[in-house]
């Protein structure tokens, strides 16, 4: 005898679940700044940079596009609060995230292994970088750390020429996926951002449309035990090193000799994180890049770079810093060539120490000496 | 085998259902089909041209070849029988015509060889089964020699230096080149399950214990392919008795099926999966620093393989349900026990009583018969350890296995001396309810480590890394 009731009941109550489920997903905002529950900095410590890569298996880390789980797997979301310390953001691209450098060899890891201080306080850095090149992610992630507690006391931003053009601003995955983030930023600072429309609608918000929001964040708080167990966050694989000889092009990007427009790059960013700090300090880098002696290194400076359109950013950032007040160092030429690795603006172990020396006599300027 | 494939198997087999529901006679005949599709649908690509179409066609005729030893002469003429093998051969000539027809992507990765290689190599496989067939009885001769072939063939298989030898000679035949042979490249699936089962017949075949059951269904206990890759190792008079009962179509084992596919999707693909992220494995093994996070990786080792496993096996009895056959337990909540006797007894069911069946307890009783002087805990010690290593290498043959068998052969020896020497001393103690309950608690939780350190042996391919992890777990390491 079939029981058809008995069939159709579980189907029923199967149906009623899913659909309060999903209501009570649809119900939740899908971007909070409440603290998100993570195992890290509880169970397991904090991770010293964000959360990216390609083999998670054997780097224990992938990239997410999660804003908030990103924050809360990082040390910075920490609750630590200790009065003789200073917190300073180092925020940047690959160079500051550390491709191919271990945490400590990173720029923030050499910064706090010389041990800076100001008086009684001690300075610790934390590494924000993110591997991708945009003035708009960084402005995004700024943001966030700033709704951190305890609150910031300097920023350091390290940034490039290859971060300003306005045509790639939305091209890093993190700031594609958060564009909710970013209209806010636009109409926060009046940026000159043309943001694709944004798709928040019902599906998105359900269980099906978050269904990979919410496996990552699985996947990352499982990450948390093989990280904490050994240390590691990266892979580090044999590389091509840099280009050393160069293409004859004197191109950079749809810019050509002999002058960048300037209202195509992105120096609008700079005063809007002036306005977004309002009074913690903020110091911009212009970071190091390889400087090639190579064929054609007449015309370019590196892969990236054409000696003409470089010459002419260095001049426009010194003119925008200035007019806004914002501190500048202007870092280009400081590391040999030789200590590059696989592209002309990541540093080896030693390059960074050699950095990281000369650059603290200037932090300590800004933050001691005010 | 990924979600994808079985959600896809589970249709099909729901569809099998159905159908057999409407052809109650064909039932047999449509499971056998249905298997032999299977084992070459399931059979992962190997890097050995041709191979994943030989591999599944070998295990049929070893399977046909092993029926043939244990069948009486009556059986291996009667037409019944040969209607099956003639059944058998097209479909796998039909199989090798999906090469010309587009129609290979429906059984997986596999790639037949040219026809022509196909009919010869079939032919020269029907030739040798008529073979078995003229030359062989179910005299004890035949019978040993049956198992030994079937040990051989393992030990090439799980020997890497002698899998890599079987690689290189293939690599040779098929032209292809030396230098990229690999101990990894015979992938052959579902071997080391076929050949417990063809053993059990074998060996019950010699003990006058086997019944007489056609070629039909001797193949569809072998393939059976809820459970070809990774068991449970059903008996076949077991297996043969739910073959013969009708199937109903509605009744309450299609509910119990879909629960137990439900639990098995879940343990495989949600809990196992998951753990897969964070448990000890060779390389993360090397890596460890902090002593309490490589605690929780051993920790999930243990449960991953567990899940993993008994997920394996929720889903093959579910699938097993789904066709009117009820598949034995494997696994019955093995990490709640008290003592490693009892661990063993709830973990992989299937394997250890086919090892205490035709392994231990043979052996026991021949060397209480021959070494009469032998003290009972020589001879438990002999025993133990012998049957647990032997389980060792079934999983591979190296020095870790060797270890994880010795590791569990000595902690069972243990076990069963304390135990003779604990009860009486307990007994007269009369303990509180609630004392034995802590009692039992400490047990369990001692078991359960001593399972889990041994899976240190069994998770990593080498001595010295297992040691360096034994190392950093108690705090020795530097």
């Amino acid at each position: 005898m079939i029981d058809f009731k008995f069939f159709r009941n579980v189907i029923l109550k199967a149906l009623l679940l899913f659909i309060l489920l999903n209501a009570v997903l649809l119900a939740l905002p899908t971007e909070s700044n409440a603290r998100q529950l993570s195992l890290y900095n509880h169970l397991a410590p904090g991770r010293e940079r964000f959360p990216f890569g390609e083999t998670p298996q054997q780097a224990y880390n992938f990239s997410l596009y999660n804003l908030e789980a990103m924050f809360a797997s990082h040390e910075l979301s920490a609750k630590k609060h200790d009065s003789n310390v200073r917190r300073i953001y180092v925020l940047g691209d690959s160079s500051v995230w550390g491709t191919l450098l271990r945490t400590e060899e990173t720029l923030a890891g050499q910064l706090n292994a010389l041990d800076l201080r100001c008086g009684q306080d001690q300075l610790q850095f934390f590494n924000l970088g993110y591997p991708t090149i945009s003035l708009t992610k960084d402005l995004m992630l700024l943001q966030r750390a700033l709704e951190t507690e305890p609150a910031a006391d300097a920023v350091l931003w390290l940034t490039t020429l290859e971060a300003f053009p306005l045509d790639k601003q939305l091209a890093s995955p993190l700031v594609a996926n958060n564009l909710q983030q970013i209209k806010s930023l636009k109409t926060q600072y009046n940026l000159p951002l043309d943001l694709p429309v944004g798709n928040d609608s019902l599906w998105q918000r359900s269980l099906w449309g978050r269904r990979r929001v919410i496996a990552d964040w699985i996947r990352l708080q499982l990450y948390a035990i093989p990280y904490a167990a050994t240390g590691i966050d990266q892979i580090y694989p044999d590389f091509t090193p840099a280009a050393w000889d160069l293409e004859a092009d004197e191109s950079f990007y749809q810019f050509n000799p002999p002058e960048m427009a300037r209202d195509r790059l992105f120096y609008q960013a700079l005063p809007a994180a002036r306005d977004m700090l309002a009074s913690v300090p903020l110091l911009v880098i212009n970071e190091p890049i390889m400087i090639s002696g190579g064929a054609n290194s007449d015309v370019r400076y590196n892969f990236f770079y054409p000696r003409w359109a470089y010459d002419q950013y260095r001049r426009d950032l010194e003119d925008v810093t200035a007019e806004h007040d914002i501190a500048l160092v202007d870092a280009w030429d400081w590391v040999d060539a030789r200590q590059f690795t696989n592209s002309a603006i990541h540093l080896t172990p030693e390059g960074e120490q050699l950095f990281a020396e000369r650059l603290s006599t200037e932090v300590r300027k800004m933050l001691c000496d005010p | 085998m990924a979600l994808s494939e079985l959600l896809i198997l589970i249709v099909i087999t729901l569809s099998l259902r159905f159908g057999l529901g409407l052809r109650p006679r064909a039932r047999g005949l449509i499971l056998m089909l249905a298997s032999i599709l299977a084992i070459f649908w399931l059979q992962p690509t190997t890097p050995v041209r041709f191979l994943d179409f030989w591999l599944p066609v070998a295990t049929l005729f070893i399977t046909i070849g092993s029926w043939l030893l244990t069948a009486e002469p009556d059986q291996k003429r009667s037409h019944a029988n040969l209607v099956t093998l003639a059944l058998v051969t097209v479909t796998v000539l039909l199989i090798a015509l999906t090469r010309y027809l587009g129609l290979a992507d429906l059984l997986g990765g596999i790639r037949p060889p040219q026809f022509g290689q196909v009919v010869i190599g079939t032919a020269i496989l029907l030739a040798f089964s008529w073979l078995v067939a003229r030359l062989s009885s179910s005299k004890k001769f035949w019978l040993i020699g049956g198992i030994i072939f079937l040990l051989v063939l393992f030990v090439i298989l799980k020997t890497p230096i002698m899998a890599l030898a079987g690689s290189i000679v293939l690599r040779g035949l098929v032209g292809q080149s030396l230098a990229s042979a690999s101990p990894l490249d015979i992938r052959w699936l579902g071997f080391s399950y076929v050949a417990f089962r063809l053993i059990h017949t074998l060996r019950d075949r010699m003990s006058g214990r086997m019944p007489q059951v056609s070629l039909q269904d001797y193949l569809t206990y072998v393939i059976f392919y809820p459970a070809f890759s990774a068991g449970p190792i059903d008996r076949l008079p077991r297996f043969i008795k739910d073959l013969q009962q009708p199937l109903i179509l509605f009744s309450p084992q299609l509910g119990d099926a879909f629960y137990r596919l439900a639990v098995g999707i879940f343990k495989k693909f949600a809990l196992a999966d998951s753990l897969a992220l964070l448990a000890l494995n060779s390389q993360n093994a090397a890596q460890l620093e902090s002593i309490g996070f490589s605690w929780l990786m051993v920790y999930a080792y243990a449960f991953l393989i567990y899940f993993d496993f008994s997920g394996y096996t929720d889903i093959a009895i579910g699938l097993g349900q789904l066709l009117g056959i009820t598949l034995p337990e494997n696994f019955n909540r093995p990490y709640l026990k008290t003592n490693l006797t009892q661990f063993w007894n709830n973990w992989h069911i299937t394997l250890t009583q086919w090892f205490r069946a035709y392994f231990f307890n043979p052996f026991t009783r021949s060397l209480r018969s021959k070494y009469r002087a032998l003290s009972v805990g020589w001879i438990v010690l002999i025993t133990q350890l012998s049957t647990m290593v032997l389980i060792g290498l079934w999983h591979g043959v190296s020095w870790n296995f060797v270890l994880w068998g010795l590791w569990h052969g000595l902690g069972l020896f243990i076990n069963n001396r304390f135990s003779d020497w604990v009860k009486p001393r307990l007994s007269s103690l009369k303990m509180q309810p609630r004392t034995q309950r802590g009692l039992d608690v400490l047990n369990t939780v001692l078991t359960f480590h001593f399972v889990a350190l041994g899976w240190i042996w069994f998770a990593l391919p080498s001595v010295p890394l297992s040691l360096g992890v034994f190392a950093r777990l108690f705090g020795l390491a530097g």
